[in-house]
């Protein structure tokens, strides 16, 4: 990570920053958030994050919740979820949303684009069995428009059903009509949103910059 | 002349001896002599002549005859271009136009005639241009745009001006050396500079149009050439202003960035108001739909004349117009006059472009020119060096503050595509003859400047865009997963960005998103779709499209997702257990007698369909259902049966509920007419015919009409809400004077008798959902 700048005094830093990619700057300040959030405790509770005010009016804000406490986006190839997380698992699950480097190769782009793919899949896909179901996913689309006011469950259920087919259509190609299609798997899902460009779109700039919190 | 006219006398007088010049700077500035018109004519009202049966009065149509035929022929010059097709590919229109027009200036100077001034600035900035900038700020891409404002500006502002005085500069000090050009002092030389330095929005519309390269690339350079308005507007006023009373002090320079901010947000302000206005109006317009363009292009005209009487930035007003109110327009106003707009827009910008190139070429043929090789060649090369420059410069810059940098590739191409082209000209044109001594020079050189970056780049970038292997435009269309996964997104980062306590850039999107939802979408659209989610309106939308896109390719093989496969509803649900025997069959496989019964009802439907929309009155578009129309059975008959195939297929996706605010405002619409087709999940499309529900007001007579028609005819089947259910159809909420609604009807409303434009290129989200 080229030389060293101060690491104020917290050695432990090192490690996070080649574990996620940050810089010490960066995992500096989000250390203060994450102390700010915990109420200077070590470990983050679901109800810690329930507190924040304007994650309040997120449509999706139970899944997001969920995001930090799914093993599977420590990248340790756990499963199941925790209860509560410690600050390295807050980096890890932050990680995701760093904006790729200019200057990568087409594999690293591709990986890039795996991990992001990899977590949006975690969330969608609620209990853990690898495959997003029709269930699932009109759960999703009920979530997204809970917010909105008209509450349709059925033109929820019809969207659902459409992006359903829309899948199995570009994945299975032909399909006899008696046979089901269990649901979206990963490599599915990877094909699905081919043209999507997530690499350059699940960013969050604030994780590139130097500047210090505008904390609430 | 005066003695051959014996007829009434005219309403305009033409002067006597009328030539093209005076004829053609007409619409703006007409003369009439009627003074000594009337007395000749007085004089010899005493000589009887036999009656003129036939008598020719050129002078009296003159004005109009010839707008019409420089609009023609511009019209049939755009024809004969895509009939050569090879000629096409590798010189672009723009060029070829110049050409024409190079050849019409010429002919016209050849037979004698003095050529018109056609490029009047008047003319162009008040009649040419207003068009092209409307059709390019309602069809702007929002999102893509928003997201890169901050690049555009830099480009704009800061690009521009460093052009402006890296050119002007050094011209000066070039010109100091030189003993013909020592006169030229610095003022004039920064106002060339600036002149010359904006690049074009006409010219990077007609050139890029063609090559098709990546959204991003084209939204930059478009954007900036639209935004630059605002600095060629306050410098050109500047230095015009100051070029004669002497150096400019640094008030005057404070005093310039002020007007700079005034002049674009002004600008911006004034369309922004003129286009609340619009859609405040539109919400008003559902009994008078037919005049629903109307306020669209007027209300935009309007913003563009109103900033430009204060001198303010008229492209940006009319940008900041059309994007304002688009959302709310199209929520309010009815699918025809969507098309209408459309291909209005369309049709007037894509003329305006074509006479815009072919005026150029013939002002190039009449204007006076000074050519002086340096001058012009220092120019020239200028421009390209400062271009070039001013991209790598600013790219570094702003590649620190981007996610998604800016490659070498992206700098070439942008820079590349600086092209200058009219705006410049006509700047140049406007220029006072007096305090400008070398107004020819310079226009020699705007001219041989947009020549050169017209022909020169515009023809070699397209093989250059091969050659580098830059990103083209995606020409997917967007699927209903992508769309939820953009929502998705959305709120996804909103929320990182909240849990880091960053109100950055997706915190603030949010914000206006809810303020947007909350009290303008409230104020400003019409019923129920004030409240539709964004995803609910892009489904309903795609779902339309797929149902138009069935009802045309009824005769045609051509399937019409992108991806044929034959998967189908049956597929992904979830097993139930085996149904009744009637029902169980897999969907290509039907029974021979439900099959004939589907065609049947089809057959009937589509030709009762055919019958009342064949005819509207012009002010009400009620349609008349005692118009015949019966067309080919035969043709009808082989359309069934492929509409049924790709209806087995596709009519997969179960719409909207019957009260849902797409299916509410549909009966508001025009057409009272709605068709209905229903499907249920597991087995055979139901066709339903939906005479409009009683609460639209225009729908009254005719069902009533249709009823008395339905007595007088004898069939076995009952025309109120015709239909085959499934044996299993669960019911759903009925709709009133219509019979057994089941679940999810789907309608193709509005839109049978006229497709309108097959795939909507400009189909993008609305920034605000």
């Amino acid at each position: 990570m080229g030389a060293l700048q101060s690491l104020h005094g917290r050695p432990e830093y090192l490690d996070l920053a080649e574990k996620t990619g940050f810089s010490f700057e960066q995992i500096r300040v989000l250390h203060e958030r994450f102390k700010q959030l915990s109420h200077n405790e070590e470990t983050l509770r679901r109800s810690h994050f329930n507190e924040i005010p304007d994650l309040a009016c997120n449509p999706i804000r139970a899944q997001i919740i969920e995001a930090f406490f799914d093993r599977r986006n420590y990248h340790q190839n756990g499963e199941g979820t925790v209860e509560e997380i410690g600050f390295e698992e807050f980096l890890v699950v932050m990680s995701h949303f760093r904006p790729p480097s200019l200057h990568m190769t087409e594999e690293q782009r591709e990986n890039v684009r795996r991990e992001k793919l990899r977590f949006v899949f975690n969330m969608h896909d609620t209990d853990n069995d690898g495959t997003i179901t029709l269930e699932e996913y009109r759960h999703v689309v009920e979530e997204l428009l809970s917010r909105s006011g008209a509450l349709e469950k059925e033109t929820a259920k019809s969207i659902a059903d459409a992006a359903m087919l829309e899948v199995a259509s570009i994945s299975m190609g032909h399909m006899e009509p008696d046979e089901f299609y269990e649901g979206i798997t990963f490599e599915h899902f990877l094909k699905l949103l081919d043209g999507f460009e997530i690499e350059s779109r699940m960013n969050i700039r604030f994780l590139n910059m130097d500047t210090s919190t505008l904390c609430k | 002349r005066a003695s051959q006219r014996a007829g009434p006398p005219v309403f305009r007088r033409e002067p006597v001896e009328g030539t093209l010049a005076d004829a053609s700077s007409a619409g703006v500035g007409h003369q009439e002599h009627a003074g000594n018109h009337t007395a000749a004519n007085g004089r010899h009202n005493f000589t009887k002549k036999p009656f003129p049966v036939l008598s020719l009065d050129y002078h009296h149509i003159q004005t109009p005859f010839e707008i019409s035929l420089w609009v023609l022929l511009a019209s049939l010059m755009k024809l004969g271009f895509h009939l050569i097709p090879r000629l096409s590919n590798i010189v672009p229109e723009s060029c070829l136009l110049i050409v024409v027009g190079l050849l019409v200036g010429g002919l016209i100077k050849l037979a004698g005639e003095k050529v018109p001034p056609v490029l009047d600035s008047r003319l162009f900035f008040l009649c040419l241009l207003p068009p092209i900038i409307l059709d390019a700020g309602y069809f702007l891409p929002i999102r893509p745009f928003m997201e890169n404002i901050g690049t555009i500006l830099m480009f704009a502002v800061v690009g521009t001006l460093w052009n402006a005085f890296f050119i002007g500069g050094i011209l000066y000090a070039v010109c100091q050396s030189q003993p013909d050009l020592n006169k030229l002092s610095l003022l004039p030389c920064l106002l060339f500079g600036s002149i010359v330095s904006a690049v074009d929005p006409v010219a990077v519309l007609a050139v890029f149009e063609e090559i098709h390269i990546n959204e991003l690339l084209h939204i930059l350079v478009f954007g900036e050439s639209l935004l630059n308005d605002a600095v060629t507007v306050v410098l050109y006023h500047l230095f015009d202003e100051y070029s004669a009373a002497g150096p400019v002090t640094v008030l005057d320079a404070f005093l310039g960035v002020i007007s700079f901010l005034v002049v674009a947000l002004g600008g911006v302000l004034v369309g922004a108001i003129y286009g609340f206005l619009s859609a405040f109006t539109s919400r008003f317009t559902s009994h008078t739909r037919v005049i629903e363009p109307l306020f669209v292009f007027v209300y935009s005209y309007m913003a563009y004349l109103s900033a430009e009487m204060f001198h303010l930035s008229g492209i940006m007003a009319l940008i900041s117009c059309g994007a304002v109110m688009r959302p709310y327009v199209e929520a309010n106003i009815s699918h025809k006059s969507h098309t209408t707009i459309k291909y209005f827009l369309k049709m007037w910008s894509s003329v305006s472009e074509t006479l815009i190139f072919i005026f150029l070429g013939v002002a190039t043929v009449d204007g006076p020119h000074s050519w002086n090789w340096i001058f012009v060649t220092v120019t020239v090369i200028l421009c390209l060096v400062a271009r070039v420059i001013g991209v790598i410069g600013l790219t570094y810059i702003i590649n620190n503050f981007r996610i998604v940098k800016l490659t070498t590739k992206d700098q070439f191409i942008i820079a590349y595509g600086g092209l200058r082209g009219a705006i410049a000209f006509s700047l140049g044109f406007l220029l006072d003859d007096g305090r400008f001594p070398m107004r020819e020079m310079f226009l020699t050189a705007i001219i041989t400047v947009i020549f050169f970056t017209v022909f020169v780049q515009g023809m070699t970038i397209k093989p250059l865009v091969e050659l580098l292997a830059v990103k083209k435009k995606q020409e997917a269309k967007r699927t209903i997963n992508e769309e939820i996964h953009t929502q998705f997104l959305d709120h996804l980062l909103t929320g990182i960005e909240d849990i880091c306590g960053h109100y950055g850039h997706h915190h603030w999107k949010d914000k206006l998103n809810r303020f947007n939802k909350k009290y303008v979408k409230k104020c400003l659209i019409v019923g129920e779709r004030s409240k539709e989610p964004q995803l609910i309106a892009f489904y309903h939308k795609m779902e339309m499209k797929q149902a138009i896109e069935l009802v045309e390719s009824g005769g045609g093989v051509k399937m019409p997702s992108a991806v044929p496969s034959t998967v189908s509803m049956q597929n992904i649900q979830p097993k139930k257990p085996p149904p009744a025997k009637s029902a169980e069959r897999s969907l290509p496989q039907l029974p021979k007698g439900r099959e004939e019964e589907i065609r049947k009802i089809l057959r009937s439907n589509l030709q009762k369909t055919r019958q009342r929309l064949r005819s509207y009155n012009r002010h009400t578009l009620v349609v008349d259902p005692y118009e015949d129309g019966f067309g080919d059975l035969l043709i009808k008959k082989q359309k069934m049966i492929e509409l049924e195939k790709k209806m087995n297929n596709y009519l997969t996706v179960p719409a909207a509920p019957p009260d849902s605010p797409t299916m509410c405002r549909a009966r508001l619409a025009s057409d009272p007419q709605a068709y209905s087709v229903k499907q249920s999940s597991d087995s055979v499309p139901t066709i339903q015919v939906d005479l409009a529900s009683p609460q639209s007001p225009d729908s009254v007579n005719v069902m009533d009409e249709f009823r008395r028609a339905k007595q007088q005819q004898e069939e076995e089947e009952e025309y109120q809400g015709l239909m085959m259910k499934p044996p299993q159809g669960p019911s759903g909420p009925n709709k009133p004077g219509e019979a057994d609604t089941t679940r999810d009807p789907q309608k193709l409303t509005r839109c049978l008798s006229d497709p309108g434009p097959s795939a909507d290129e400009d189909e993008d989200e609305p920034f605000l959902s």
